[in-house]
């Protein structure tokens, strides 16, 4: 993460100072002060449960609008593979993609379709693997940084393949360059995206210098737009290309299934993600080839940038995909140069939950929290800010708040 | 009774305790999860905390499941992170066979709920740069392994 920069925002007027999104955080990364919502950033992984929850929308994207086509001379769109759920079925998906060049676009890639072409490398990975087991797929944004943060003796199970936007991104734009001579500047490449997550790592890539696409547009933003005018799309080219299986990757468990693997898991949910990846660390579950992660339940379907419900959604997704033909021969898929496909750069941890880099002041701290919780009521009721007493402690010893935030012992005290 | 493994919280900076309970399956893995949180927080480094939360989770493990209830004590020492586990009986027979990969004495119950490979204690020593057992058949069993940091 460069500079910690993060697609989540607070839209103050409509933040009340609740406890919804303080409670929901996985990594504790959200405090209340002066009545408002506040993101530490180094804490947080872009995963939009505040989003998810927050009852007064005070939570949101940030996201480009179609206007920013306007910069360029030639616009790629890059949809989401979760788009694929978003409409009823009898709209049809390559009728949809034509429909995003009346909205501006000049050019429309099937990131499915990627989506295909990375199954083929990624089974590779799998079974040529000397790296501990089991290998870890980086398709969600969020699960990797969780990593990065609080795993990082998981670093070394993460398989560094691009994911389908960025390497639908690459072929893209090179083809464009190719086809119409234009400089690379002159070219816009927007992603259709389904969460924030996918947004940040836009900006911030993991794994690589620069994610060649300058902007997201949010799946909200071109949805109704698609539908209204669904029937006076006029069907220029054939954008549909994803298989079966590229299509199932909007979903959790697509990844295994389109390599047509048994030996796997596939986990919906970040809560449910951090549980197993304490087992993981634990050493369990070695004899596992595979881990699909997902901070939303039902995978991308679920992201929060989407329309749909997400279990409606992933029905979709499921029976699209059996309405496609599956790819017989995968390896016929593997012509690109490994650049394209795989991340040049280590992936780092961030400790950032570390007290002091020193052992010994984090000993000292570590102490003084101890002291200082059980001093504390124990009930994290958050009305000091922060999600738990624990965390409060912490907050303190480190300068970050003060003892008298908490209302529950000022009160008890005065009596 | 004379035990030949010290437990001493002599230049601890840190000490920490867990009561494990017998046959408490729903708790089991708690406490090394807790272990293993706060020492994240101390910074120390993360291929040591591996070692140390794998040991200590097959230490609960064999509590829960052989003892009739145990503690687990870690002090965190300026050059070293010890962890001690005893438990209340009923005590290991043969000592060297129970350190024999694949030698279980887990009942067939235990079996079924995916324990009892007989990995436990062979893990352990593995996983620490020193491990000390010492159990008799009605006496409790006291284990010391220690990291240096």
């Amino acid at each position: 993460m460069k500079e910690y920069w993060h697609s989540v925002i607070l839209e103050k007027d409509f933040c009340n100072g609740c406890t919804y999104c303080l409670d929901r955080c996985p990594t504790q990364a959200i405090r209340v002060k002066d009545g408002k919502a506040q993101i530490i950033n180094e804490r947080c992984i872009d995963c939009g449960e505040c989003l998810k929850v927050c009852p007064f929308h005070a939570k949101g994207a940030q996201t480009d609008s179609l206007e920013m086509l306007n910069n360029y001379k030639f616009n790629i769109a890059l949809p989401a593979i979760s788009l694929y759920g978003q409409f009823e079925f009898d709209y049809d998906m390559n009728t949809i993609m034509n429909g995003l060049y009346e909205l501006g676009f000049d050019y429309v890639y099937d990131v499915a379709y990627a989506a295909d072409i990375l199954t083929a490398y990624q089974l590779d990975k799998i079974k040529e693997s000397q790296r501990p087991k089991p290998l870890i797929s980086t398709y969600c944004p969020a699960v990797t940084r969780l990593i990065q943060i609080r795993y990082p003796s998981l670093i070394d199970h993460i398989i560094r393949l691009e994911s389908p936007m960025q390497v639908s991104a690459w072929m893209a734009k090179q083809k464009i360059m190719e086809t119409t001579g234009l400089a690379s500047e002159d070219i816009g490449v927007f992603y259709i995206t389904q969460c924030p997550a996918k947004i940040t790592s836009i900006k911030n890539p993991i794994g690589i210098e620069d994610s060649h696409i300058n902007g997201a547009i949010s799946i909200e933003t071109i949805y109704s737009k698609l539908i209204r005018i669904y029937n006076d799309i006029e069907v220029k080219t054939q954008i549909q290309k994803a298989s079966a299986g590229g299509i199932v990757w909007g979903m959790v468990g697509g990844q295994s299934f389109a390599m047509g693997i048994e030996n796997y898991m596939a986990v919906d949910g970040i809560e449910e993600v951090i549980k197993v990846l304490d087992r993981l660390e634990m050493g369990k579950l070695s004899d596992v080839d595979f881990l699909e992660a997902y901070a939303c339940v039902t995978g991308c379907v679920g992201g929060p940038l989407n329309v749909e419900n997400p279990f409606i959604a992933k029905t979709r997704i499921r029976m699209r995909s059996k309405q496609t033909p599956r790819i017989d021969d995968l390896d016929s898929l593997k012509v690109y140069d490994k650049s394209l496909i795989e991340w040049d750069q280590d992936i780092k941890p961030f400790p950032v939950l570390k007290l002091d880099t020193d052992i010994r002041k984090a000993l000292e701290k570590m102490s003084k929290i101890e002291e200082l919780f059980q001093s504390l009521p124990g009930i994290d009721c958050g009305a000091c800010g922060a999600p738990t007493c624990r965390a409060l402690a912490e907050d303190i010893v480190l300068g970050k708040a003060d003892i008298k935030s908490c209302l529950v012992k000022n009160n008890s005290e005065d009596k | 009774m004379e035990h030949a493994i010290e437990k001493s919280a002599v230049g601890a900076a840190m000490t920490l305790e867990y009561d494990i309970e017998q046959d408490d399956f729903s708790r089991a893995g708690e406490a090394s999860s807790k272990i293993k949180k706060l020492l994240k927080q101390l910074g120390i480094d993360s291929g040591i905390i591996r070692r140390i939360a794998i040991a200590s989770y097959e230490a609960e493990i064999n509590v829960v499941i052989h003892s009739n209830g145990g503690k687990i004590t870690v002090f965190v020492k300026s050059d070293c992170i010890e962890v001690f586990v005893e438990d209340e009986g009923p005590g290991i027979e043969n000592v060297e066979m129970a350190m024999t990969e694949g030698f279980s004495t887990a009942t067939s119950a235990i079996r079924e709920l995916g324990f009892g490979a007989g990995m436990g204690l062979p893990n352990m020593k593995r996983c620490s740069d020193n491990f000390f057992i010492e159990s008799k058949l009605g006496e409790s069993t006291r284990l010391k392994m220690v990291w240096s940091i």
